[in-house]
């Protein structure tokens, strides 16, 4: 079994005085693919805001590679190998496609292997190599979806977080993007995806956990999660 | 089986949005009838049509028989309909007790002021908060705030109670608690309309649901033939197809 | 409301103002009470729409100015007596505001707010070239005035305890307000509107009526202290300081409270007098009124009934 990654323990969070996650556990696996689903309001991005730092935890856990990152600010949480791609995308859209990547750099890690990320993000997004100059604001949506997960991968991550990827997307491209994220975690990378269509979520991963009012409701190996009801049962409450 | 509500063929749309789109059913006299959907569907939007927030581009709400299609929300207050909102809005420098006068004051009966604080008693009793009647609003517990609200929505004595959101963020032995207070509103002769994003609960509170996706009725049924219902599933858990699709060029 | 003792307590004041003065013929003390009693009628009144409705209203000098500019004229242009005169000013002031207010009250915040300054403005330009008012010199009216009333000495003195008389129904009214169920539904408007008229308070209406309300007994004043200097103008008419003044008298006091309001305006006044006596701060009276306010809402936004009720809990009970 692969080691953990990103481990989340007991987190409760919340927005002002609203809790939205009532203790929440699970864990992400070096080199697999591990899918977060629920109904909307089940707290989805909520666990990855407060992973993120964007929201600061209430209470609970948040460790990588073994260290207790619970209160470390977002940036710094980025310099040490974690890449979040957010919920629509949210580019510097007067930017170009290029500069957009450039700032994906940001952080202390990247500027070792910045040409070589380059061409490796060009490599598996050739569409973006096309229209490196053209504003990011002018691409269509799953092309901005590249953009996202490509300026997450200029980081040289360790692990890459995905917030709702095929949201407003049409079916070839999401196809397109999540054959992809295949190629990326086969050839290593840890990623955790937070995604809508439940049953996408569990063709991709290697393992999932359903979450509803705040909790982790069900988990499992995508085989025998898909045959139960519980999903269901999450979603829809019967 | 008297029509509490009726909702006929109403549609609203927002500059290039259409948030609800040609909607009608019917509210019965007594029931709980759910509202659930994904996301945006439109159901807040819809409980702003019914209680006079917007008026519909289209159709017609009626309310025991009376059009109420864009009468103004106190106008349809007096009618016998109250709210709570999806985001609490107490009358935050006012005592709890201050607050569901408000409601005993200006709700279906139209109450003169010491009528209306008995209306008002009766209600927080009901929903639990005698021992903070005098507190003021600002000083209350969010799960207590939802509780004042849906009190003073209950001091109006309200025919029909549209609830939105109001288990959010309770925490398990709140929610619990507030399904009872819902259901002894329910014992009292209140029809109620409610949104619900906790699903089981809703699911075991109604008699009757209805799904709404892109500002469409999607199903309506009991909740076992409603969960059942292959677009309900697929509204919610997603296309199966697109899942296909890839299994089989992997 | 007799039975609860504030009603006794507004009883009093009444009395100290209209009794003290009286006794020992003490005119200089009946002009300064004079002035406390004005302060004192237009806070309580602009409290309605302030305290209650949470509606700033920064032009609440029009209905004084007005009323004040409609008294004068019924007397000397029409001859009018002054009590007829008063009840006509304060009625047609009424009357306009709800004209006003069908213009104003649908804006909400910092529009109305500006939107009741306008409304001066206009008015003011409007008084400056009606003939009939005097324009911009304004009217002077003759002593004969006085003689219908027996005399200079004496109209004072009349024209006295009639403020006085205007001061205790301002009192009375903001307190028989508050605790009506009218008052409550302003309350609920102030707090928030939006959740008000879904709860069922008739906004549109309720916000017309207090706004009418605010002006009658405001004009009346008007139309005494404009009498009793038997001369007005419209830029003393109009004068946005004395609107501001009372603004910063309901926020000091407490605004919303009947008492606090009474009592900010009296200590106002008395501070306001004290500052224009001294060589060193006559000039800068509203500078100080600015400054205070801006203490009183960074500090203190409750005023000085806020803090007493913090201190002593139980005088809620007894005041309002």
């Amino acid at each position: 079994m692969a080691d953990v990654v990103l481990e989340i323990d007991a987190l409760e969070a919340g927005y002002g005085e609203v809790q939205v996650l009532w203790g929440l556990s699970l864990r992400a696996r070096r080199g697999e693919l591990t899918a977060i689903v629920g109904a909307n309001g089940a707290g989805k991005t909520t666990t990855l805001r407060a992973v993120a730092g964007t929201i600061a935890p209430w209470r609970g856990r948040v460790m990588f590679e073994n260290k207790d990152v619970t209160r470390l600010p977002t940036h710094q949480k980025a310099a040490r190998g974690f890449a979040l791609v957010p919920e629509g995308r949210q580019l510097f859209s007067a930017m170009s496609v290029a500069e957009n990547l450039e700032l994906g750099a940001f952080s202390k890690r990247a500027p070792r292997s910045y040409a070589d990320r380059l061409g490796q993000v060009f490599t598996l997004f050739p569409r973006l190599a096309e229209r490196r100059q053209q504003r990011a604001g002018t691409l269509s949506g799953g092309e901005q979806q590249m953009v996202a997960i490509a300026r997450g991968l200029m980081s040289d991550p360790d692990i890459l977080v995905i917030d709702e990827l095929s949201l407003g997307l049409a079916p070839v491209v999401v196809y397109q993007l999540l054959t992809t994220l295949k190629r990326l975690k086969d050839a290593g990378l840890t990623i955790i995806l937070v995604e809508q269509n439940v049953h996408l979520a569990l063709a991709l991963s290697d393992y999932a956990y359903v979450i509803a009012e705040g909790r982790v409701f069900t988990e499992g190996v995508p085989k025998e999660l898909a045959a139960k009801p519980e999903i269901r049962k999450a979603y829809l409450g019967l | 089986m008297t029509a509490v509500l009726e909702l006929d063929h109403v549609s609203k749309r927002f500059g290039g949005l259409q948030a609800v789109r040609d909607l009608s059913f019917t509210v019965r006299e007594g029931e709980i009838l759910g509202l659930i959907g994904p996301n945006g569907a439109g159901k807040s939007t819809l409980f702003n049509l019914i209680n006079g927030v917007y008026a519909p581009n289209s159709g017609r709400i009626a309310f025991y028989g009376i059009d109420i299609t864009g009468a103004k929300p106190h106008v349809i207050a007096r009618h016998g309909l109250a709210r709570t909102h999806q985001i609490v809005q107490p009358l935050i420098n006012m005592t709890v007790l201050e607050n569901c006068a408000v409601g005993g004051c200006f709700g279906r009966e139209n109450l003169p002021l010491s009528l209306a604080h008995q209306a008002a008693r009766e209600a927080i009793a009901v929903a639990g908060l005698e021992d903070r009647m005098e507190t003021l609003a600002l000083h209350l517990t969010i799960a207590a705030k939802k509780r004042l609200e849906l009190a003073r929505a209950l001091a109006a004595q309200p025919k029909l109670l549209l609830l939105d959101e109001v288990l959010a963020g309770l925490n398990p032995t709140e929610v619990e608690h507030m399904i009872g207070v819902i259901r002894r509103i329910r014992d009292r002769g209140v029809t109620i309309l409610i949104i619900e994003h906790l699903m089981q609960a809703i699911m075991s509170l109604s008699d009757r649901i209805v799904v709404l996706n892109f500002g469409e009725k999607l199903a309506e049924g009991l909740p076992a033939e409603v969960a059942a219902h292959p677009q309900v599933v697929e509204a919610y858990l997603g296309d199966p197809k697109l899942a296909a699709e890839l299994e089989g060029n992997a | 409301m007799v039975r609860r003792p504030f009603f006794w307590i507004i009883a009093l004041v009444v009395a100290v103002f209209a009794l003290v003065p009286a006794i020992g013929n003490d005119v200089e003390l009946r002009e300064s009470l004079a002035l406390a009693a004005v302060y004192i009628t237009l806070a309580s009144n602009l409290n309605l729409m302030l305290g209650y409705a949470g509606y700033i209203n920064f032009g609440s000098i029009v209905f004084f100015g007005l009323g004040g500019y409609i008294c004068i004229w019924l007397v000397d242009a029409n001859g009018w007596s002054l009590a007829l005169s008063l009840l006509g000013a304060g009625i047609g002031v009424s009357a306009l505001s709800l004209v006003f207010g069908f213009g104003i009250l649908r804006l909400r915040g910092p529009f109305f707010a500006l939107s009741t300054i306008g409304i001066v403005e206009g008015v003011q330009a409007f008084a400056e070239n009606f003939g009939p008012w005097g324009g911009s010199s304004g009217i002077y009216i003759s002593p004969q005035v006085f003689l219908p009333l027996g005399g200079a000495a004496r109209a004072l003195w009349l024209i006295y305890f009639m403020l006085v008389a205007a001061m205790a129904a301002s009192l009375y009214l903001s307190y028989a307000i508050k605790v009506s169920k009218f008052g409550l539904g302003l309350i609920a408007i102030g707090q928030n509107e939006d959740a008000a008229a879904i709860l069922g308070v008739p906004t549109s209406r309720y916000k017309a009526l207090a706004y009418s309300a605010s002006a009658f007994l405001p004009a009346i004043t008007g139309g005494l202290y404009f009498f009793k200097g038997a001369f007005i103008q419209p830029s003393d008419a109009f004068d946005l300081t004395l609107s501001t003044e009372a603004i910063v008298i309901c926020m000091l006091g407490g605004q919303g409270t009947v008492t606090g309001v009474a009592l900010g305006a009296y200590l106002y006044e008395e501070l306001r007098g004290y500052l224009l006596t001294t060589a060193t701060f006559s000039n800068f009276q509203l500078v100080i009124a600015g400054a205070l306010l801006l203490i009183i809402v960074l500090f203190f936004p409750s005023g000085l009934m806020g803090w007493i009720y913090s201190r002593f809990p139980r005088m809620k009970r007894v005041l309002e």
